[in-house]
């Protein structure tokens, strides 16, 4: 029941694009074809896993046993970083046709708020490893799920005829806006 | 380039917020009220800075290849004094900025500024790009904030403009932040163009 509602928290009622605001950069950036906006939140899910429950150790078993908890942004912020660059390796070796679906997204990464800020969410909400995976991938399905619905609105908006002030960044912030306010409607689900 | 143009450009002309669209995650999580947006814009004002005295100081010792991981340490290390300072003598400010403040770590207006700008030039140049960029992040921040507080809670920087009564609350929720900045982005092109 508790990893439900995790779930649930996670992927709908907080979501952690529209609701949170992280990971807004590759929201805006890579939002306007839905090819890559699948490619994206590929190489985010598979990071933002790993790199949850690599920190959640280091925390556990480095940090807090040597109470060096103050050192914690620093140390999370250079695990994500080398991690980033021994998936992009390992992928290359291993498995050619998912380093060429997800290559160009993963040097993005690295300054994803949202990898570094559910990292260290787990720790603040003293979730246990595996509450912690569930987290993350929840939370990597709540972002596939509005990165994907808002590049889904974003091709439509190229095909409409925009007043001349509003094309590019404006009108893709207002169809942020209104995808964030249907959002709103799963408050108090859990 | 003189240095009043290196100074100012961050305000209007190469406002990270409004322009290069850098650093949105605080800018659109943190400003359901100027006070906040304020906090958050002179915090990263401060790691900015920091980072870029040390990154042009440090600059020709840095090799090549690992500069962007050694950026990113010096980033990390004064963010964590931000976070220590203020977590002891802002604790209500502290609180509300929450999970961001770790986070401007990741925020690349600061990273960018460092490789683009700190490691390229002297140390003078550096600072006051570092101001300049950081009081136009600041800039952007504080008026996002105003415009939602004052909509969404009938508030200015804490001080009642008007009765409650008239308050639309959708201003200091999430979809709010989007649409108002949506709009600014619109008189800023305006503002810029003129």
């Amino acid at each position: 029941m508790n990893y439900l509602v995790i779930v649930i928290a996670a992927v709908l009622v907080n979501n952690i694009v529209l609701m949170q605001f992280l990971g807004i950069c590759p929201f805006l950036g890579v939002s306007k074809k839905v090819s890559t906006a699948t490619g994206m939140t590929g190489a985010v899910a598979f990071v933002m896993v790993l790199a949850t429950i690599v920190t959640y150790l280091i925390q556990k078993y480095i940090l807090d046993s040597l109470g060096l908890q103050f050192l914690q942004t620093i140390a999370f912020i250079l695990v994500i970083a080398s991690l980033v660059q021994l998936v992009e390796i390992i992928l290359k070796k291993a498995s050619p046709s998912l380093y060429q679906a997800l290559g160009i997204f993963l040097p993005l990464i690295t300054t994803n708020c949202a990898i570094l800020g559910v990292a260290i969410l787990t720790i603040q909400y003293e979730y246990n490893l595996l509450e912690g995976v569930v987290f993350a991938i929840s939370h990597a399905i709540g972002f596939g799920l509005a990165l994907i619905l808002f590049s889904g609105m974003r091709e439509h908006l190229d095909l409409m005829d925009v007043p001349k002030g509003m094309k590019g960044t404006p009108i893709a912030l207002l169809a942020a806006g209104i995808l964030a306010m249907a959002f709103m409607g799963f408050s108090g689900l859990v | 380039m003189n240095q009043i143009q290196n100074f100012t450009k961050g305000f209007i002309k190469e406002n990270p917020v409004f322009v290069l669209l850098l650093g949105m995650c605080p800018t659109l999580g943190v400003t359901s009220s100027a006070i906040n947006g304020l906090g958050m814009g002179l915090a990263t004002t401060f790691v900015l800075v920091m980072s870029n005295i040390v990154v042009s100081l440090v600059k020709s010792q840095i090799p090549d290849k690992v500069r962007i991981p050694s950026f990113i340490v010096v980033i990390a290390t004064f963010v964590t004094i931000v976070q220590m300072v203020m977590e002891a003598y802002l604790p209500s400010l502290f609180k509300s900025l929450g999970l961001f403040i770790p986070l401007i770590v990741v925020n690349c207006l600061v990273l960018g500024r460092a490789e683009a700008f700190a490691s390229k030039n002297n140390l003078g140049a550096s600072i006051v790009d570092g101001l300049g960029m950081g009081l136009g992040f600041s800039f952007a921040l504080t008026l996002l904030g105003a415009v939602r507080e004052l909509f969404g809670s009938g508030k200015l920087f804490d001080v009642t403009i008007y009765p409650e009564d008239y308050v639309s609350l959708l201003f200091v929720l999430p979809p709010g932040a989007f649409i108002v900045l949506a709009y600014l982005i619109l008189v800023i092109n305006k503002v810029k163009k003129a």
